[in-house]
């Protein structure tokens, strides 16, 4: 296998190549967002702050923006509350239908978006809740909820069973073994589960942008602005809500980790 | 000698302490299925999703069956939308492009990505390959939308690539508007994930079968065709569905970056919702969409879990 060597350089360089691929867009859209040419192509014009002063002087974005960080927050506390109860019932229980139960709660990010959307703007405007921003809540807790859950399982399967039966055998009931052993146990899951969700809700714009009406998300917003033409303002958008959704997603593999290596010890 | 732990002394089941119940009491578990603390777990997620997941999606189904007269839509059962829609040229050239597409980006991806996978499974240290799929995981959840405009802006015909195909006299190479600026985005959207499950099913291959093939004088490429690509097989084929239903899924690449010209599912899903308000057919086309869905996710974990012939 002398020129084995030589194939990982290539493949290790192919990885590379394929990362920056993936990156690229985000990239882009951060240097552009302080170019100051109108229309973003190379060679790069002159340091600007211009677009970001404009987009702050929009109370458009504003609006958008306070919608979403309701809609994030929302959903976050939702789906991981339900996500929990799910992971821990998966966790504890066998019952008769449990494959159903469980694919009933982990098929929504499956079904496209698309179709998701529709069916919720049908579905909404049948019950009469179509427009608000809690349709929106709603909606993307059905789609953040597994993920929550899936978080949250895989904590639980690191806990030691006995752990919960040694509560209640010291006399604890069930409900104060859950306040006491479980949630405790698991709280760098949930915190890790709370920051995924609102990502994915910071960033869904389907579902948004049928239910919403005239209550704009951030990501509808920028839909908008993109259908009309192109408009470098969204660069400087776009860098704002890459900045909060990497945060997000870092903080919550950060506690994702942060529970492995305390659960090694 | 240890003592065992004094609790592991009784008997629990189903999270009930046996030692503390009348034996009667819990000689029928179906008659402990009714406790209100199991259900206060159990229950919420199943009224959330027969609300708001199980409904809005049979509602659509049934919502196929409506009709929109003067713009109001009558909640009858008739067949209409159905026969409309299957009777347009449009639609069936908009479902034949759509699979198509999502086939295609299915094969890129899965392409693209294995040899990415195949280094991060066994090219590289254990670290690396952490931070390299703690990195993947990051665009997964980031703004998809936000990162289709760059690309809209890096392909353009006066965009990054062309300025820099022009400096070097070059003629600019039309992107946007084509089945490639459609594959570009696609990917955007799927490589990340394709990469991390490949990834995963690839570094969990046994590595004693992949040094028997070696030690017995198997090449390299051929150890990768007849060991590591068959047993690593569930978990390619699970990316590659995933990949597919993103691709055929998704509206933003076919809109922005492949001019929507034919469109594909999604995008007759928008127009006939949005600038149509004809809810019923876009129904139509979602329904068909499931239903192709279904059949190759069905189709595709036949195959991942189908046991090799016994030679």
């Amino acid at each position: 296998m002398r020129s084995s060597s030589f194939l990982s350089g290539i493949l290790r360089g192919y990885t590379v190549l394929m990362f920056a691929f993936v990156f690229a867009p985000i990239a882009f859209s951060v240097i552009f967002s302080f170019n100051s040419a109108r229309f973003p192509t190379i060679p790069l014009e002159s340091f600007t702050l211009h677009w970001y002063q404009t987009i702050w002087a929009d109370p458009d974005v504003w609006e958008a923006l306070r919608n979403s960080v309701i809609v994030s927050l929302c959903t976050s506390v939702l789906a991981t509350a339900l996500g929990f109860a799910t992971a821990y019932t998966d966790y504890r229980y066998n019952f008769r239908f449990k494959s159903a139960y469980l694919a009933l709660v982990l098929l929504p990010p499956t079904i496209p978006l698309i179709i998701m959307a529709l069916a919720m703007l049908a579905w909404f405007s049948k019950i009469g809740a179509s427009g608000e921003l809690w349709s929106i809540i709603i909606a993307h807790t059905v789609l953040a909820a597994p993920f929550a859950m899936a978080i949250t399982r895989l904590r639980l399967n690191q806990m030691d069973k006995d752990l919960e039966s040694a509560a209640w055998n010291l006399g604890a009931s069930e409900w104060r073994a859950m306040r006491e052993v479980i949630i405790p146990f698991c709280k760098p899951a949930l915190i890790s589960a709370a920051f995924l969700t609102a990502a994915v809700s910071f960033d869904e714009f389907a579902i948004a942008w049928f239910v919403s009406g005239l209550n704009k998300t951030v990501p509808v917003l920028i839909l908008e602005i993109v259908q009309g033409n192109i408009d470098p303002q969204v660069n400087a958008i776009g860098t704002l809500v890459f900045m909060v959704s990497i945060t997000l997603v870092v903080a919550a593999q950060v506690f994702f980790s942060l529970r492995q290596s305390k659960s090694s010890t | 000698m240890r003592q065992p732990p004094r609790y592991l002394t009784f008997r629990v089941y189903q999270g009930v302490d046996l030692s503390q119940l009348n034996p009667v009491q819990n000689a029928s578990p179906t008659e402990r299925r009714m406790d209100i603390f199991a259900l206060t777990w159990r229950l919420p997620i199943i009224v959330w999703q027969i609300l708001f997941f199980v409904g809005p999606l049979l509602f659509m189904v049934a919502m196929s069956f409506f009709l929109v007269k003067n713009y109001v839509m009558q909640e009858t059962f008739v067949f209409d939308n159905w026969s409309k829609m299957f009777s347009r040229g449009y639609f069936r050239d908009s479902y034949f492009l759509t699979l198509f597409l999502a086939t295609l980006s299915t094969i890129v991806a899965s392409l693209v990505a294995f040899p990415a996978s195949f280094a991060l499974a066994f090219k590289v240290s254990e670290s690396t390959r952490r931070w390299a799929l703690f990195l993947l995981i990051i665009p997964f959840f980031t703004s998809y939308l936000v990162r289709i405009f760059a690309w809209y802006v890096i392909l353009a015909e006066s965009g990054a690539i062309n300025a820099v195909l022009s400096t070097i006299g070059l003629r600019p190479y039309t992107m946007l508007n084509t089945k490639f600026g459609t594959i570009v985005g696609y990917m955007t959207l799927t490589l990340p994930l394709v990469v991390v499950l490949q990834t995963f099913s690839l570094a969990n291959v046994d590595r004693n079968l992949v040094q028997a093939a070696h030690n017995l004088g198997c090449s390299p490429w051929r150890t990768v065709y007849t060991v590591i690509i068959p047993l690593a097989k569930t978990g390619l084929i699970v990316a590659a569905l995933f990949c597919f239903i993103l691709s055929f899924g998704d509206f933003v690449s076919p809109y922005y970056l492949g001019g929507s010209k034919p469109p594909t599912l999604p995008i007759l899903i928008i127009d006939t919702t949005k600038s149509g308000q004809q809810w019923p057919r876009a129904a139509v086309i979602a329904v068909v969409m499931m239903a192709t869905l279904i059949t190759i996710a069905f189709a595709a974990i036949t195959l991942a879990y189908r046991k090799r012939a016994s030679r």
